[in-house]
């Protein structure tokens, strides 16, 4: 659509803008201002300079929670992903099953996050809780609170259960607005289901799996809720992510200045590898033309 | 190549079909020759693209049996009809190159890589996108990509058919007329048998050897153009073929002879067929000329257009629209006369003609 | 490149159509009964998807029909004397119920001041070129992508100093965060599908800009509106830390009393499960009523 240049449309931007800037703008300064600060109570604040960041990248606190988060992160988008298409692919296109599909798969969705932690909490408890109860009776020892593998299963079941809905919606959506007829074109020359996948469906879905893959990325990345209700970052450190140091750090030990510089810092990790997705998202469909049968 | 025999063809997109009304497709039977080249023409909705889909396997007739050959294909699916179809809007694999494209039918096919590259080399050459081969098929305009879909229909040599459901209507028109001319040069070069399926009559009678005619889901005529202008087998045919139509006028007969008003034209002996039902005589605007008033039926002239070689007069007779054409330098008389000779008059029982074999 | 080829087929020299009879006649039918048993056993994938959904939550929900010494006395897939209880304490006991109001009336004050101050901002960006736009857009989606637990300290000492602390609208405001980019980024979606000539159609009838936008343009775009107030609706209610962070009683959700009520009377089970599946009823009331327009939502890719 062409459009019109028009810079009075900035008042119609306006109240977005004050709201935002009183949401964000205001914390993020604060934040920014703690960073290079110190404090020792009653209000007295001292210039740092970079001491906080210096301090918190050498930290090994930090980097574990980091590459916790990554590990976590990456597991659960190789696992929604390929499983969220194929769920998607599976599902009906027309009839009453598809309003029964939706309704059911995006229920947990709107469950509060903590009620998420809190039905996995007793879900995987070994005395009152269907999974554990299970998993220990065939033999499988299973204990969330003491066990770190069993804490970290729990952990991606529950997000895959939470979110792979997400993952489905989108790729559904992208798949019910093919046109009827690539798959009519697709019969008459003779694809086989793979190709039909690959040459049809998928760079469809391209669009709404790049947000998929951003969506899941980002908010996995900033979990908090769900881990801390069910393991409290524990046993031991070991399901500690970024979030939830984070929160212990500012509100539990009120360490302003290193939880500042901590803010940013994670803030910024996010901003750089959602770029990066999106770059990378956005370009394999502009790539150079394939070369085969040359 | 094959005989493309439809039997009896009925098909309704309604699971119980009760009346004649719910039937989409009403009864079709008629055999497409191998190696003829046939458009399917009527207007939006009288049941061409269904009868398309029938042939082509994505839809399954609700009664009657399709075959190949004198082989019954009505159970087999698409895939296994191996049929090729060019569909109204493009469809391209947007992420294949357009060498991709064109090579997809035959590599699905299990086609040797050789034969596939000197394959759609020709075909890359026949709709002009050579220097395009390696381009991803995204970025190309609405023509490029329905000569990529043209392209697909017609690598594989061996399709008993190829169909196109109205393959130009997101064309400009200079390409169109490009297009249509390479497709009628390929039908005479290699044989295919071809279905064209459209609402325009230039580019069916351009195109096809032979039209077939729907209308509200019935074929009401087959036949080559000239038949088809000659003699309009229905009222519809002379309406929507033709540019003015042909003017119809209801009559009642007198003698051997058609009473219009007050007055009768003489039909030549085939008045006698046509009794009882509701009766119409036709004329085409081609056919009618005009004289100074006297002989003939008086019209009146409400309004002439200049078309370049003729004019069309539009004019009245009694109550009825009537159109006459006039050839370039021919006079208009005033207040003139309608002379028609009785070989060119069609008589129409509730729609139908009458009379006249052949 | 992956061309899967089929070796039954024919190939282009040897003709096709004997060739395709055979294939037809011995396994490619259309008609349903013979479809591939693989085709038929699709509908197990997404009803084994559902049921691995609903397990957790049938389990919560057969817990909150149980009594604590039933619960720890021993395993059982269904309650043997279902009670409701559990479920009376709830609706007897302020503290609870408070926070089911408290909840429901922060989401919704967030939801209408998202959705009406996204609409002009999404229609300005749908419509408009102005100086800046382009950052601005993305400066607004970067706020969707804060982590919350980076700004729950300062929020609690930005509307500490404004005196905010534990009332309604600084949770609302607070959500405000992530939800009014969201809201634009749906909105704009939707606006963009409805064709510019509409606007100057209605300019030439001689409509005001206000009255064109309540009168006719609010009512187009009507479906785009229900969707963003269905996302802002679901991210303001699943969210915790920041509203738990600033209430401490009066405006406290019900997600945060549920929390205090484990660690603090020695989990009573039962009525911590029926608080659970108390909190699921309205997102799941809330999906029913806008189970057609979700798809389209999504289709946008905008959420």
């Amino acid at each position: 659509m062409e459009k019109t240049v028009n810079n009075k449309a900035w008042f119609m931007v306006l109240p977005v803008l004050v709201l935002v800037a009183f949401s964000a703008v205001i914390p993020l300064m604060t934040v920014v201002n703690y960073s290079v600060q110190d404090t020792f109570g009653n209000n007295q604040f001292f210039w740092a300079g970079t001491e906080w960041f210096v301090d918190l990248l050498a930290s090994e606190r930090f980097t574990d929670a980091l590459v916790r988060n990554l590990i976590f992160s990456f597991s659960i988008l190789a696992i929604q992903i390929p499983l969220g298409i194929f769920i998607a692919l599976c599902m009906p296109r027309k009839g009453w099953g598809v309003p029964v599909c939706l309704v059911l798969m995006a229920l947990p969705l709107l469950v509060p996050w903590n009620v998420v932690g809190t039905i996995w909490q007793v879900f995987g408890r070994a005395d009152i809780g269907l999974l554990g109860y299970v998993l220990n009776n065939i033999g499988i020892e299973y204990n969330y609170t003491q066990d770190p593998v069993a804490a970290w299963a729990t952990v991606i079941i529950m997000d895959v259960w939470h979110w792979t809905s997400l993952v489905v919606l989108l790729c559904y959506a992208g798949l019910v607005s093919i046109p009827e007829a690539y798959y009519q074109a697709a019969r008459i020359d003779g694809a086989s289901k793979w190709a039909i996948f690959r040459f049809i469906q998928l760079p469809k879905m391209h669009r709404v799996l790049l947000i998929a893959v951003l969506l899941r990325f980002m908010d996995s990345f900033m979990i908090y809720t769900e881990p801390f209700v069910v393991t409290g970052g524990g046993p031991g450190n070991s399901t500690t992510f970024l979030s939830i140091d984070l929160v212990k750090m500012a509100l539990g030990q009120f360490d302003l200045g290193p939880a500042a510089a901590m803010s940013l810092v994670y803030f910024l990790i996010i901003l750089v590898f959602s770029w990066v997705f999106y770059t990378v998202m956005t370009n394999v469909g502009a790539e150079k033309p394939e070369t085969k049968g040359e | 190549m094959a005989n493309i025999e439809l039997n009896h063809i009925r098909h309704a997109y309604m699971p119980n079909p009760q009346s004649k009304k719910d039937y989409a497709l009403k009864e079709v039977h008629h055999t497409f020759e191998d190696g003829g080249a046939y458009a399917l023409l009527g207007p939006s909705g009288c049941g061409k693209t269904t009868l398309l889909n029938i042939i082509s396997g994505l839809l399954r007739p609700s009664e009657g049996d399709l075959l190949f050959d004198g082989v019954s294909v009505r159970d087999l699916p698409t895939e296994a009809r191996n049929i090729a179809q060019v569909f109204q809007f493009p469809v391209v694999y947007d992420t294949m190159s357009v060498y991709d494209n064109l090579a997809f039918p035959l590599r699905n096919r299990g086609v040797e890589e050789r034969v596939v590259d000197e394959t759609v080399r020709h075909i890359l050459n026949i709709i002009d996108l050579e220097s395009k081969a390696h381009r991803k098929a995204q970025g190309l305009t609405a023509d490029e990509k329905q000569k990529i879909s043209l392209g697909r229909g017609l690598v594989r040599a061996d399709v008993n058919a190829i169909l196109f459901d109205e393959p130009l209507t997101v064309i400009d028109p200079h390409m169109k007329w490009v297009l249509r001319s390479q497709l009628k040069h390929l039908h005479k070069q290699f044989g295919y048998t071809m279905v064209y399926v459209t609402h325009d009559q230039t580019e069916a009678l351009t195109f096809a050897d032979k039209v077939v005619v729907m209308y509200e889901g019935e074929v009401v005529q087959i036949g080559t153009p000239n038949e088809l202008f000659q003699r309009p087998q229905h009222t519809f045919v002379g309406y929507f073929i033709g540019s003015p139509g042909m003017n119809v006028v209801p009559c009642t007969l007198e003698g051997d002879g058609a009473r219009i008003g007050e007055h009768v034209l003489p039909l030549n002996g085939i008045g006698r067929f046509g009794s009882g039902a509701s009766l119409e005589v036709g004329v085409r605007p081609e056919f009618v000329s005009l004289r100074p008033s006297g002989e003939g039926l008086p019209i009146q002239v409400q309004g002439v257009e200049d078309v370049g070689r003729y004019r069309i007069v539009r004019a009245k007779l009694d109550d009825h629209d009537f159109h006459a054409i006039v050839m370039e330098g021919e006079e208009i008389p005033e207040s003139p006369s309608a002379v028609i000779s009785a070989d060119n008059i069609n008589l129409y029982a509730d729609s139908w003609l009458v009379g006249r074999e052949g | 490149m992956t061309v899967v080829s089929e070796p039954t087929q024919t190939a282009r020299s040897t003709g096709a159509l004997p060739k395709g009879r055979v294939i037809g006649q011995s396994k490619l039918h259309l008609d349903k009964a013979k479809r591939p048993l693989s085709e038929r056993l699709t509908f197990l994938v997404p009803t084994l998807y559902i049921v691995f959904l609903m397990l957790p939550i049938y389990w919560l929900f057969n817990m909150s029909l149980k009594t604590n010494q039933e619960i720890l006395s021993g395993f059982s897939l269904w309650p043997a004397n279902p009670t409701l209880a559990n479920y009376m304490v709830i609706f007897t006991d302020p503290s609870w119920y408070s926070g089911y109001i408290n909840s429901i009336t922060y989401v919704v004050l967030n939801t209408v001041i998202s959705v009406s101050v996204a609409l002009p901002a999404a229609y300005a960006f749908s419509r408009y070129k102005f100086l800046g736009d382009k950052h601005l857009f993305f400066w607004l989606l970067t706020n969707r992508m804060a982590p919350p637990a980076v700004f729950a300290l300062p929020f609690f000492q930005l509307y500490s100093s404004f005196g905010l602390i534990d009332t309604h609208i600084a949770v609302a405001l607070a959500h405000c965060l992530f939800n009014v980019p969201l809201a634009v980024w749906i909105l704009e979606g939707f606006m963009s599908g409805v064709p510019k000539e509409i606007d100057e159609t209605a300019y030439i009838d001689g409509y005001s800009f206000p009255k064109f936008f309540v009168k006719i343009f609010m009512p187009l775009i009507a479906s785009g509106i229900g969707v963003a107030a269905f996302f802002c609706f679901m991210f303001s209610w699943v969210e915790l830390l920041i509203a738990r962070t600033l209430t401490t009683t009066d405006a406290k959700p019900i997600a945060a009393t549920m929390t205090r009520t484990v660690s603090a009377s020695g989990l009573d089970w039962g009525v911590l499960a029926a608080a659970g599946v108390l909190t699921i009823i309205p997102g799941a009331l809330v999906i029913w009523f806008v189970r057609n327009y979700i798809a389209k939502g999504f289709a946008l890719g905008r959420v």
